[in-house]
């Protein structure tokens, strides 16, 4: 019998698949597919201060191999995400992330201590990297020390574990995850998307109603395990990798590049029982490849 | 809603890039409302496309869709042969609602915006409700299901460019089509602009189309904006149709 199970800082999860933030909602619709109490985990869509409406319409668009996002973190606020959606998701028997987004330090820190007040959720993806806001968020992605700021202020202010979502739209991937590493996250989530553009042909403007978007899908999973494979060697905390994973090859992949679970995304969009599917074959991969448990895979395609 | 497996049985150009495609599955076949829609995969696509259901024969197992070929995908699933097995979606979403005291409906569509509006009227005119159709097409050749329309009910035809027709927009003819009870809009946004301003005093539903991602409400990627609480409406979830004085276009 092949062991899935993964113990991170904050979580046991039975395996190691999660659904991506943003890509899942709060549960409820996938939830009317398969029972969620399958899955490792559940990363919640991100989470404000205030209500967010989002960015203009259109916000998708398919592209090679993948697609771009410009949805710009609507949510109904983090008070309204405590009150109706984190009860939902706790009656399943799985580890709830809340993934948190702001466009100050102080929106941050706020948005962090509102999650101290339930303990339904088991730990924070701090996201510092939305190229789809204005405001906030990206830039904390990109320079090691606001990252490194944000980390630590969040870090001081809440109960949970914390880990830090990082953004692929930077030149030193490994500076950023040294710096939110030293500031005290407890492990480390990417990629998250990068950031494109595409032209409508018909009227020669960018599709995208908020011009250009987050690159996501199968296009962007060799970049994602470059930059696992890369910061692994560089830091000790675990890794929740992501970046166009489809099947329970990708995952293995994932795991070998150095990451420790990881989460879903693009993928539901395609088939609503991926991570489901995913979960059911990944014993069987595992098991081609000469492994009886989840944990001997993490890093080893680093050697020794 | 579920995950389906249907198969092609027939496809054909009904007009200029417009495909008629009939598809077999009992279940869809025997519980779609007019107005839902299939989420449909198309082979080597990240994103599923969303098809509106353009009639049901619940006996024959059958449901037909129509789509025009826009871009790679639409022009790959074109090209899908009978029996060839589509994994799709559905029904998604909420159908359109109507009262069944109603005498006469009129229904005014625009180019591929048309097909779920000849789903509901033959629903309309099995209740015993009388149908009007205004159909607004950009030119003759791209003119189609006219006769099953009228079929249903009086129709009137307007070509943008007057090849066909009325010379015009849907808009320039609904002063010639006497009285009705609702009205039912789908086309494109600046068309149902018009006709919701042109209508406001009459109580009327549209349908909406956006380019969805999950297209079962988890993404958030096809909203719009509503006069509700939160301040939206999410297309493929608590739509595609919508009471026109909920949502704001």
């Amino acid at each position: 019998m092949t062991n899935l199970t993964v113990h991170l800082p904050g979580l046991t999860l039975k395996n190691p698949i999660m659904p991506a933030s943003g890509c899942f909602g709060f549960g409820r619709e996938y939830g009317a597919f398969y029972d969620l109490s399958q899955l490792g985990a559940v990363i919640m869509k991100a989470a404000t201060q205030e209500a967010r409406f989002g960015n203009p319409t259109p916000r998708v668009a398919e592209t090679t191999a993948g697609m771009l996002n410009a949805i710009g973190l609507q949510n109904p606020g983090v008070e309204q995400i405590i009150a109706s959606e984190v009860p939902n998701l706790a009656s399943y028997d799985i580890p709830v992330i809340a993934n948190i987004a702001g466009s100050s330090l102080e929106e941050y820190v706020t948005v962090a201590k509102a999650f101290n007040k339930t303990t339904a959720i088991q730990a924070l993806e701090l996201n510092i990297s939305c190229p789809n806001v204005k405001a906030g968020g990206i830039q904390f992605g990109t320079d090691p020390e606001l990252a490194a700021m944000v980390t630590k202020a969040v870090k001081k202010v809440s109960n949970h574990p914390v880990y830090v979502k990082l953004s692929p739209n930077v030149s030193d991937i490994v500076a950023m995850a040294k710096a939110v590493e030293q500031a005290g996250a407890d492990g480390l989530s990417m990629i998250n998307t990068l950031t494109g553009m595409t032209i409508d042909l018909g009227n020669k403007q960018p599709l995208l109603a908020n011009q250009t978007g987050g690159l996501s899908g199968p296009a962007i999973k060799p970049i994602a395990i470059r930059m696992i494979y890369e910061v692994k060697q560089h830091v000790s905390i675990p890794i929740i990798g992501m970046g166009g994973i489809g099947n329970a090859k990708d995952v293995l992949e994932f795991l070998l590049a150095g990451a420790s679970a990881v989460a879903i995304g693009t993928a539901n969009f395609q088939n609503p029982y991926i991570c489901a599917e995913i979960i059911d074959a990944l014993p069987d991969i595992l098991t081609t490849y000469g492994f009886t448990k989840v944990t001997d895979a993490i890093g080893k395609g680093h050697g020794a | 809603m579920k995950r389906l497996q249907m198969m092609v049985v027939s496809v054909k150009e009904i007009a200029l890039d417009i495909v008629e495609m009939v598809l077999k599955h009992q279940l869809a076949a025997s519980t779609a409302k007019p107005g839902q829609f299939l989420h449909i995969l198309v082979d080597g696509h990240t994103l599923r496309r969303p098809i509106s259901i353009a009639a049901t024969d619940p006996n024959q197992g059958t449901v037909t869709i129509l789509f025009k070929k826009l871009g790679a995908g639409t022009q790959q699933l074109a090209t899908c042969k009978p029996e060839t097995i589509i994994d799709a979606l559905g029904p998604n979403g909420n159908g359109f609602s109507y009262d069944s005291d109603m005498g006469t409906a009129l229904l005014v569509g625009g180019g591929i915006g048309i097909p779920p509006l000849y789903n509901l009227g033959k629903e309309l005119n099995k209740q015993g409700i009388d149908v009007k159709a205004v159909l607004g097409f950009q030119s003759h050749d791209q003119v189609f299901y006219e006769d099953k329309f009228r079929e249903i009910g009086e129709a009137w035809i307007v070509t943008n460019d007057g090849s066909y027709g009325y010379k015009g927009m849907v808009t320039d003819v609904l002063d010639q089509i006497g009285s009705f009870d609702d009205y039912f809009s789908c086309g494109p946004l600046p068309m149902l602009q018009a006709v919701t301003v042109e209508l406001s005093e009459k109580r009327g539903y549209i349908s909406l189309e956006e380019r969805m991602g999950c297209g079962v409400g988890a993404c958030f990627a096809c909203v719009i904006p509503a006069k509700t609480e939160s301040g939206y409406k999410k297309i493929c979830q608590d739509g595609p149709v919508f009471a026109a004085s909920e949502v704001i276009l």
